[in-house]
Order: C-alpha cells, then structure tokens, then sequence
C-alpha cells in the first residue's frame, strides 16, 4: 500500500461508521498511476477515446457524439443562473481517469490503494452494518460492487452503468436517456457526452429491497470531471431505497461533478433516493436528477447539501400515472464561500397526483443558499395538488439566502400553495440557553439542529445523527 | 457566446414621428427635452426582450407588437360619465392632451397638468420626473414612454399639508390604433398626506404606454389607486416607481380589469429607516385576456416595511404572471417584508404563473412569501346555494370576499365604491 501523500484529515476520524458525511474526513488523496487518461479538455477524440476504452457499441458512441455537439451549442445559463459558471474551465479538466479495474465483487480483490481510501471512509463497515448491496467509484469506474446474496436472488439487479449496458442492454437502453434527454440542459449535455460509472439498478416486480443499497462516489484526482449515470427501475409494486455519498479532497485547483440521475417508479412503485453530498469546498456540482412517477407509484428525494462551492441541483417528479406522488425534502448548508443553489421540480400529468417540497436552507459566514422550484399542473387535470415550504436561516450578517420559486396552474380543479420565510435564530432562544450555561456557539448550533429537527428525522438514523455533528462542526467559529 | 439581439421593431415610433412629437412640445424646458432625445436614442438602441429573459418568463411574446399604432395627437371628445367618479378636483386628458378640470387645488397643493408644471414648476418636476431606472425588464418600452410622454398630471403637496379629497386623473383614449403615454407624478413633502386616483379608459383598441412616479418625502403618507379599464383589445403597459423616505407610508392599489394584453411594473424603494409600502392589486382576468404583473420591492435601510398583496381572479382562457422579488440590501437590518399572490381559478382553462422571489442579505429580518392557486371552495358554494342564493351570485359574492381583503385597505368610501363598481360591471360582460 502506498502512502497518503497529503492527510489533513486525523484517524479518529475512521472511527465514524457512516460514510459521506463528515465534511473532514474525505480531505486526503493517494497516488494512483492512472491506466487510462483521456487528457485534458473535451474533443470528439476525447470522446472516442472514452468509447474505445469502454468498448462500447457504435450506438453509444454516435449518443456520445451527438451529446458534445448539444452541449457545445448550448449557452451558459448565466442568464439565470450564478456567474461563478464562467469560472470552470473545460479544457483544464481531465474527463476519464481509470486504473483499467473492473469492479472486484470481493473486498479483497479492491488494490490497496484504492481499497484503502474506502476504509477511511468506513465503506466497509456499512455494507455489513446495513446495506443490501454497495457500489464504490474512484474518479471515472466502479472500483468494487457487491450485492447480497439474498436480494440478488430476487433478481435485483446492482451493478454500474459501464457494466449495466453491457449486460442488460434490454432493459437499460429502454429507459436511458428517456427521463432525462440529452438536450435538457448544458450540463445533462456533458454527462451525455463523457458519462462514465454510476449505478444502475433495476428491482423486479412486486420485490420489496429491505435494505438500503448505497453507492458511494470519490473524486480522488485534481482537475478531475466526475460524470457518473444512475439509472435505477423499480418494475410493478417493487420498492427500493437508494443512498449515496460523495466526497473529494481537497485541492487548490477546482473539481466539477456533473451526474445525471434517471429514476423509473413503474405502477405501485416506490424509490426513495437518499443523497448526502459532502464534496470539498471546490467542486462544482452540477446535477440533473429526475424521477418519473407512474400510476399510483412514489418518488421521495431527500437531499442535503453540505460541500462544494456551488451546488446546482433541483430534483424533479414527472407525476405521469394517475394517483402517483412526488416528494423532495432537502437540507441545505452554505458556509463561506459556498453557493448552494438547490430546489426541486414537480410536473403534474395525471389527475389526482400530489407532491410535497419542504426545503431547509441555512447560511452561515458569506455562505449563499438558493431555492428555486417549479410547479407545474397544465390544462384539464383535476385532484392535483402541491404543497411547498422553503425556509431559510441566516446565522450572521452577511449571510445570504434567494428563494425563486416559479408555480403554475391550469384549471379550476388544482390546487397550489407555496410559502417561504427567511429568519435568523431568535436572541431570546440563544440568550434563554447561554442563562443554562451553553456557550453561544453550543446555542446557536442547538438551534440550528432544532430548525432542520423535523426534516432529519426522515433521514436514515446513521446520517441523521451524523447530519447533526456535522452542523456542530460548521457552526464552529461561525458565531460573533 | 453572446447573440446580440436585434432591436425591436419602432413600429410607427419613427424619428419622423418622434420629430413631430418634439415640434409639439418644443415649449417645454430643454433639459426636459434633451431627456426625451435620450430616451428615444434608448428605445431605437435597445435590444428586443427575449422569451428567455427571466423577467419575461411566461408572457405572451406573439401579440407584443408595436406595428399598427401611432401616437395620437389629441381630441376634445371626453366622455364625461367615464369612470363615474365625482370629484371636487380632477384633470381628463384625451389622446395625450388635457381637455378638461373640474375644482380648484387645494391650499398648499399643486394639482397641474404636466406641461404646466415643466413651465412654472420645473425644478420640482426635474427632481421626481422619471428619475427611477426601469428594473423589471421593459426598460425599452419605459424609453418609448418618456420619448413620447406628451402631457399627464402633476400633484404636489406642501410640507405638513393635508389633503381631505381624493384628487382624481381621468385617462382616455378614442381612436383605433392610436398611442397614449398617460403619466401621473405625486410628490408629497414632509408630512404630508394626499390620496391621488388615476382612472384609464378607451373605446378602442389602441397602445397605452403609461407611468407613474410616487414619491413620499420624511412622515408623508400617499394613498395611490389606479383603475385601468382600457378596451378589450389595447395593449396596455404601465410603469411605476415608488419612493419612501423616512417614516413614509405609501399605499399603491391598481386594479387590472381592461386591455387585451396589460403589463404592469411596480418598482417600490424603501429608503430610509421607518418607511413602509403597501403594494396592492386586483385583477379580474376574463375571456383571453393576459395580465402580466412584475414587482420589486427593495429594502435599502434598516426598519423599513413592505406589504405586498395581488389578487387575481380568473375566468375562461385568461392568464395571468405575478413576477415579485423582495430585495434586502445588507445594511436593512430590522426589515419586515410581505408578498403574496393568491389566484382564484373560476375556468378550467384559465392559468396563473406565481413567481414569488426573495434576496436576502441581511440576517435580522423578518421576510415571508406566498402564493396560492385554487377554486372557490366547493363547501362555500353550497353554504350559499343551500340558502337560496342563485350559483353565479353565490360566486360573485365569494370573488368580493376574495377581494375584500385588499378592497377593505382604501378608506375613501367613494373609491372603494368606484372599484367595486368597475370589477361588478366586469363580471356582467
């Protein structure tokens, strides 16, 4: 095993069992010799070298093509959207780094090196904890995926997106790219052209995963692209919870992440999606993720942001079935330097849907938190219905919070409603507590724990409790 | 890559045309008419908004059109009975000329025409006059609009003066296809309290590119209601920029009934410490009608207020867009800001976009936003039928309870009557 050559981050650290969300412990980086490098910046030949690599089919390769050509014509939201964009340079950024691994199935087989990073973040303790299956991607591919036994069985399938291709073509090209089509934005563009590693899951009829199956994503190069794929089908009455972590170290030069997640709730489906995404104080994360929700089917995103410099991320619901039900519960905290530009997107299309948006934001320092969501009921549905809630917490002064939400409604048979509040936490609630000897950091963060109480409750109790350490920590110094 | 966008058509706004506009004012002051130079060099300059700029999200870009109209150049036709308004003291302009006033101004009170007021009182016209930058994206038609501005109304009230009666404007336009630029600027001085309604009406189809300036000085409290009722097929655009100062109160109420296609931007400034805006609107959109309704309300020092309230009401295939932000700057600690769109959908076909934005950069505040879209409770009706109350009538007196919220802040009963009337008329057609 190689050496870490840069650690900021102590051993104690390891001893968290919980992946993904201690905003220290992903801060360190090995040396791999990388076997295939595509270079840097983006040309066809970038893209075919990718291809060629992958051994993909001449199919994937003109989707590919077709994807640069899109994302290529296609502006900078800026219009819209922060001018911290213009900042990403495209032709410093390596957009394929692999050691020519194919995931290994035991712990074992994982080389040291790599292995080692995902023992630092505590990968292996979860899958034997509680996790019905994992995936772990070092930069562009699956360095290790395993599923139980008895939930492969079922005929769950769990693998990643290079491998889910090239095994399942049946069911994966069905679906591909139809939830999210390549023009749907500049960044679902570039994922299109250079997507590498992500998961692809598909849950036969009527199972039900009793386990959660988690993926967990590490940038570990510098001027690295991570451009992972989800594809994750939940056939007829099957249900499936899905986690994911992400982390990258830290480096002077900046990171970009840009995922496309596709989920496909087919009748009486469940997929609850769980993110928590802790990338270093660097990495643009830009990502397009959407569910589609058939007849009687649910779709639940719970989302919560911590790292990055500039999130950019709106889960949506297309209600496609009559009765299906969409939901988006999101935390997000933006410290100094941090943009946290997240929302979510409800599209009705069927009559009698319903969905839900409650949004938590809080911003501490300069940190900036955005809500931006569309609800969308179009003509002639009736029983639909939406309920949003953003709130905002602003910690000091400078703080800065934006809610743009856009809603609208067709028809008299609908019904929408959107409430938003910005606050600070209130002096009487710090000073009653400081009276019982809390220090006011130790108060402030009490309070903040108290302000997203509610919504972490429906996370998963590791990462709930492990959410709340995480605020103490961010809420260190922040006070005065 | 930037695409630079072609500039928008000048319809019949041709510098010939613009030329006889200036041979027609050449009276006036000439700072005032260099600024109209400007403002004509602005609007040929400017670029076409795009369908994809934020600040048109939503509205119907297909029927913006500046070909077929032309400035009108006056008529003595006014229809006395207009708005059914009656008061003591008012000014009626015809196709951008006044024709008509009724009373005197009160003591302490200036209540002109504007033309009048750039003769005798340019000083006090040069400082409030347009002296706003346009926010909300029509910046080009707010420059068409001060090149052509022709003749509006100009209500001044002295420091400490109170004015009991509402002073009214009365707006009319006859004539198909021709272009009105009504303009209505309030200056209220220290402590002074004023109520102003502007009244929009036409019989024909036309373009009416309005605006008005509100300005409240330290302790000055002014009431502003407009009620546009412009025929069925005018464009319509109307520009309005808000003022408070030190413990200021400004009450600013419009209700959107007529046009084919109306936009409305209200810009409102708090700007100093104890100065609060209550920004109200009413809309009752029916037929094809599109009412696209975009408002800012910018907290720029600590302890100040802003109360935001747009009710829309509508029937058949109309739409509406309410577009608000409310900004706090970093140094209005203590802000206590409001906006709320609620839209009542009486038609299976009718459709509201809500766009209701906050930026927040101070962390005292107490900032909150909502926006609603529903029928009429289905429960409500019932309660009313089962008492014998015919359907229509039963939802014509659940749309005033609607209403009554924002109809129930203006105090002046004759005004409120008026606007009743207006929105009571609007539901027989």
């Amino acid at each position: 095993m190689k050496p870490p050559t840069e650690i900021e981050a102590t051993a104690a650290e390891v001893e968290n069992p919980v992946a993904g969300i201690d905003q220290t412990k992903g801060d360190f980086k090995y040396d791999v010799n990388y076997e295939f490098d595509a270079g840097t910046g983006l040309t066809e030949d970038t893209i075919r070298y990718i291809s060629r690599v992958k051994k993909e089919e001449p199919w994937l390769l003109e989707f590919r093509l077709n994807a640069l050509k899109t994302f290529l014509s296609k502006p900078m939201p800026t219009h819209w959207a922060t001018k911290d964009l213009e900042n990403i340079n495209f032709d410093k950024i390596r957009y394929y780094l692999a050691s020519g691994q194919k995931p290994k199935r035991t712990w074992d087989e994982v080389p040291d090196d790599i292995k080692e990073t995902f023992e630092r973040l505590g990968i292996p303790e979860q899958e034997r904890k509680f996790l019905a299956g994992v995936e772990a991607q070092f930069d562009s591919e699956a360095a290790y995926s395993n599923i139980k036994d008895i939930v492969a069985k079922q005929g769950v399938i769990f693998m990643n997106s290079t491998e889910g291709l090239r095994e399942h073509p049946e069911i994966f090209r069905k679906f591909f790219g139809k939830v999210i089509p390549t023009g749907d934005n500049k960044f679902s563009a570039l994922n299109s052209a250079v997507f590498s590693g992500g998961s692809f899951i598909y849950v036969p009829p009527g199972v039900k995963v009793a386990q959660p199956l988690q993926a967990y994503f590490r940038i570990n190069a510098e001027n690295f692209g991570q451009f992972e794929r989800t594809l994750i089908i939940a056939d007829e009455g099957a249900e499936v919870v899905y986690m994911e972590g992400c982390t990258a170290p830290k480096f002077s030069t900046s990171t970009l992440h840009s995922a496309v997640v596709e989920l496909v709730a087919l009748k009486g489906a469940k997929i609850q999606y769980i993110t928590v995404q802790n990338w270093a104080n660097n990495v643009f994360n830009l990502v397009t993720k959407r569910a589609v929700a058939h007849e009687e089917a649910e779709v639940k995103w719970i989302d919560c942001n911590i790292g990055s410099r500039l999130t950019m991320k709106y889960p949506g619901v297309v209600l496609k079935g009559r009765k299906a039900r969409g939901e988006v519960i999101s935390i997000a905290l933006a410290n100094d330097g941090q943009h946290q530009d997240t929302g979510a997107k409800m599209i009705h299309a069927a009559d009698d849907t319903t969905s839900v948006v409650v949004s938590k934001s809080i911003s501490v320092g300069q940190g900036r938190a955005t809500y931006r969501g569309q609800v969308h009921i179009p003509k002639h549905l009736k029983g639909c219905k939406n309920n949003t809630e953003c709130d905002a917490l602003l910690i000091n002064t400078n703080s800065r919070t934006d809610t743009y939400p856009a809603i609208t409604v067709r028809g008299d048979k609908n019904a929408t409603q959107h409430e938003a509040s910005v606050s600070k936490v209130s002096e009487d609630m710090i000073f009653y507590m400081q009276q019982r000897g809390l220090t006011e950091a130790q108060a402030m963060s009490l309070a903040v724990n108290g302000f997203i109480n509610d919504l972490a409750r429906q996370f998963p109790m590791e990462y709930s409790v492990e959410l709340k350490r995480l605020i103490d920590l961010e809420m260190e110094g922040s006070v005065g | 890559m930037s695409v630079s966008s072609p500039t928008f058509p000048v319809g019949s706004f041709t510098r010939e045309a613009f030329a006889a506009h200036l041979e027609r004012v050449k009276h006036l002051p000439a700072w005032w008419l260099d600024r109209k130079r400007a403002a004509y060099e602005r609007f040929a300059a400017l670029p076409m908004p795009k369908r994809t700029d934020e600040g048109w999200r939503f509205s119907n870009f297909g029927a913006l059109t500046l070909a077929g109209f032309s400035p009108a150049v006056g008529s003595e036709l006014a229809r006395a009975s207009a708005p059914g308004f009656a008061a003591k003291a008012s000014l009626t302009f015809v196709n951008n000329r006044a024709v008509a006033r009724t009373g005197a101004a009160p003591a302490g009170v200036i209540f002109e025409t504007l033309q009048n007021a750039l003769l005798k009182h340019g000083d006090l016209v040069k400082a409030h006059l347009l002296t706003q930058p346009s926010k909300l994206g029509s910046d080009k038609f707010a420059a068409l609009h001060e090149a052509f501005l022709e003749d509006g109304a100009f209500v001044h009230v002295a420091k400490g003066v109170e004015v009991a009666d509402v002073l009214a404007v009365f707006h009319q336009a006859e004539g198909q296809g021709l272009a009105v630029f009504p303009h209505t600027l309030v200056v209220a001085e220290e402590n002074a309290k004023v109520t102003v309604a502007d009244f929009f009406s036409s019989t024909a189809g036309g373009f009416a590119c309005g605006g008005n300036d509100l300005y409240a000085g330290h302790g000055a409290q002014v009431t502003y209601v407009a009620m546009q009722d412009w025929s069925r097929d005018t464009l319509s655009f109307q520009f309005n920029a808000t003022v408070a100062r030190r413990d200021a109160k400004v009450l600013s109420l419009n209700l959107h009934a007529g046009a084919r296609q109306a936009r409305h931007e209200s810009f409102s400034q708090l700007q100093a410490p104890g100065a609060h805006s209550e920004m109200l609107a009413l809309t009752v959109a029916h037929g094809t009608q599109e009412f696209d309704q975009r408002t800012l309300q910018i907290h720029q020092a600590p302890n100040t207020g802003s109360n935001l309230l747009y009710k829309n009401v509508l029937l058949d295939t109309a739409k509406t867009i309410f577009s608000g932000l409310i900004v706090v700057d970093p140094d209005a600690q203590k802000t206590d800001a409001y906006q709320s769109n609620r839209n009542l959908m009486l038609s299976d076909d009718a459709e509201a976009h809500s766009l209701p934005g906050l930026e927040i950069q101070a962390n005292d505040v107490r900032c909150t936003h909502g926006a609603t879209s529903a029928r009429v409770d289905r429960e409500q009706e019932f309660y009313l039928e089962a008492r014998g109350i015919k359907p229509a009538q039963a939802k014509e007196l659940l749309v005033f309870g609607f209403f009554e919220e924002v109809l129930g802040k203006i105090e002046n009963e004759a005004l409120h009557d008026t606007l009743t009337e207006i929105i009571r008329q609007k539901f027989k057609e």
